[in-house]
């Protein structure tokens, strides 16, 4: 007996009977369809929120360097801090828990794009950063649109590479990969190797151009190894409150700062909107996993019932089938393998239908350009769509299986009398 | 061929014990055309249902073929019902849903004989009983002697050792009654063993052998030879 044959036989007994096998396909298209929507929502939601923050890690902590307010140890207030490579290493060296330190040195201002760079007969006006080893493990969330992030080598070897944002790359390179190209800040030439896009500040954040800290201070940093800002990330077994206080308090004794003294360092973290973040959505996910699990035991009975009452209207069937030959493991495996054709099927379209109606929201969302806030992309976590239909066709194979095998095990004659 | 000995059968639970086979000892010979006979409720489709390894007994011993069939698994019941026995039954028992040459195609399925195979096996049968003309038709489509030669055919297709039929003309007008006689004759003729259940007279005098059943006892056994 072939696979063709015994579902050639499955097929005949679902023509049968066209408005059960629709209705029991319909409860499992539903409920997949349903999960996939509420699944999809749930990672729009998340999508949204998460662009909402920057494109750092979520638990950086990122260190200013200004003036002191108050005098200290002889020293007069309204002094100005500089951050240098050896705070860094001592951050690194003395405080437990740093997974990566890194800095970052603006050209010209950190807020304002005010950077002349030049191609051939272009130019426009960025901000230029050095950025000290390992940055980009803290920048991590840049989307790398073409070529490659800064590495190690490049800060060694003092390399003139510059890796641009989006927007530079439009205004300098339009139409073209800017991959390779060379542009020239403040007369020195750099070559590009990447293009990023970072959302932070609605895309703002990617007015800028990154070059090798090594390079920078050896063209701007007048030889001193100075920072305006440093950066890292705590190991994430870590309280990270603790460690950003230790930090501090380091980085305020090797300047001389009052512990008081608020203005001269400052650190700023999104420790606690991370909490608040994953806290709404730890809510939103408990929610969808309650409704979908709802959805599913729905559909789970639905199948189990249908199976009981397939195997009670087909009862003198059965009775023919065995008194003509048929053993058990035919009655079963026909009866089992007929839900699991409608469930496996149902599910499927259910799957595909809510996926395309996501993309589709997608789709409209993109060619209307409307940003909704709070929801972005709406996608599926397709694997957990995949096991939910597993898990379906499963448990309606449990439950339809002691019917199936009750019907199975009566005598032909007892079968027939029905 | 059939041998049955002491053999008893009850119906209900404990308390309400309905006692409708008493100890029925019959031996059936290979080839041989017998009618079953008794009043309604004597017990005659509960015995050709245990000839046909369609419902248990409780106490006696029945051999098939030489072969034990007192104990047998589900599924060594399903071996010997699909390899052994060809049912016919009063009501067609035809599936609905399938046409007449897949009904009669059935129980080769059960043998994993192949489709081809099986639709060929069919359509001889089915040209064997007169009905090659329809093939394709639905069992709705089909009168009631129509419906139980396309049965019959069912019964042959696996090339059993005996045909068990219960009130095989019971639905039937008596013409067509003939006719579904006629048929079994002829099958009789190929060397088939047959047991017919009857309450018409005319059926069992076609037969060559009459047991009357009479409250789950055997009255009395007539043998003659054949009117063929
Ligand atoms: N499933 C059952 N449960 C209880 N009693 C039954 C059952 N099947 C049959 N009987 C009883 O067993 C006895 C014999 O029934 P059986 O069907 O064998 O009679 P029969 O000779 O075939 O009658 P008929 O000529 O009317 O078909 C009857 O008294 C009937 O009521
Ligand atoms: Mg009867």
């Amino acid at each position: 007996m072939n696979l063709a044959d015994a579902l050639q036989e499955i097929l005949f007994s679902l023509k049968q009977n066209k408005l059960r096998t629709f209705l029991t396909g319909f409860g499992v298209f539903w409920g997949i369809f349903m999960l996939i929507l509420l699944l999809g929502a749930g990672t729009g939601l998340r999508n949204g929120a998460e662009a909402e923050f920057t494109s750092d890690a979520r638990d950086s902590v990122w260190l200013f360097s200004r003036r002191t307010s108050v005098p200290y140890m002889g020293l007069n207030a309204n002094r100005d801090i500089r951050f240098t490579s050896h705070d860094l290493e001592a951050i690194l060296r003395d405080i437990p828990g740093i997974k990566y330190a890194s800095a970052e040195n603006p050209v010209g201002s950190t807020s304002r794009a005010d950077i002349v760079v030049r191609v051939k007969d272009r130019s426009a006006n960025f901000g230029v950063f050095g950025v000290a080893e390992n940055y980009f493990h803290i920048k991590k969330y840049q989307d790398v649109l073409h070529g490659r992030k800064l590495n190690a080598q490049d800060e060694q070897l003092q390399r003139k590479v510059a890796y641009i944002g989006k927007p530079v790359a439009d205004q300098l390179f339009p139409n073209q990969n800017p991959i390779g190209k060379n542009i020239e800040i403040n007369q020195i030439t750099f070559k590009v190797v990447g293009e990023f896009f970072d959302k932070g500040r609605n895309g703002q954040m990617s007015e800028r151009i990154y070059i090798p800290m090594s390079i920078f201070q050896k063209a701007w940093g007048q030889g001193q190894h100075y920072y305006r800002i440093l950066t890292y990330q705590p190991e994430s077994n870590v309280d990270p409150i603790a460690v950003e206080q230790q930090v501090v308090k380091l980085l305020k004794q090797r300047h001389r700062v009052a512990p008081q003294d608020r203005s001269a360092i400052q650190s700023h973290n999104m420790v606690q909107q991370v909490k608040e973040v994953n806290a709404l959505f730890a809510a939103i996910n408990s929610f969808i996993w309650f409704v979908g699990i709802g959805t599913l035991t729905a559909g789970i009975v639905g199948i189990s019932n249908i199976m009981l009452i397939t195997v009670k209207e087909r009862t003198v069937e059965i009775g023919v089938r065995k008194a003509l030959g048929a053993r058990p493991i035919n009655i079963i495996s026909a009866l089992l393998f007929e839900s699991v054709l409608i469930t496996a099927v149902a599910g499927y379209v259910g799957l595909v239908c809510g996926v395309g109606l996501l993309e589709l929201v997608n789709y409209i969302l993109k060619v209307i350009q409307v940003e909704l806030p709070y929801f972005h992309r709406p996608e599926v976590d397709f694997q957990l769509a995949i096991t939910a239909i597993c898990i379906l066709i499963c448990v309606g194979v449990i439950a339809g299986f002691a019917p199936a095998w009750r019907a199975a095990r009566i005598s032909p004659v007892e079968a027939m009398r029905n | 061929m059939i041998q049955l000995s002491n053999l008893h059968k009850y119906y209900g639970d404990k308390n309400r014990q309905l006692h409708v086979l008493k100890g029925i000892d019959v031996t059936i010979e290979e080839g041989e055309l017998t009618a079953i006979m008794g009043s309604s409720g004597s017990g005659k489709s509960t015995l050709l249902n245990i000839l046909g390894i369609l419902d248990h007994f409780d106490e006696g011993r029945y051999l098939l073929d030489q072969q034990e069939i007192t104990k047998l698994t589900e599924k060594q019941a399903a071996y010997f019902r699909n390899k052994f026995i060809g049912f016919v039954f009063q009501s067609f028992n035809l599936l609905s849903f399938k046409n007449a040459t897949e009904n009669v195609a059935l129980p080769l399925y059960y043998q994993k004989v192949g489709r081809r195979e099986r639709n060929k096996k069919a359509a001889e049968l089915l040209e064997m009983v007169g009905l090659g003309d329809r093939a394709e038709h639905m069992p709705n489509q089909l009168s009631g002697g129509q419906k139980q030669r396309v049965a019959i055919a069912r019964a042959l297709v696996t090339n059993p050792r005996v045909i068990l039929a219960d009130e095989p003309t019971g639905a039937l007008d008596s013409k067509t009654t003939q006719e579904i006689m006629q048929l079994f004759k002829e099958v009789h003729g190929q060397g088939k063993t047959i047991v017919i259940v009857t309450h018409e007279k005319e059926i069992a005098d076609a037969c060559e052998r009459l047991i009357v059943l009479r409250d789950g006892q055997i009255a009395n056994t007539t043998s003659k030879v054949s009117p063929l």
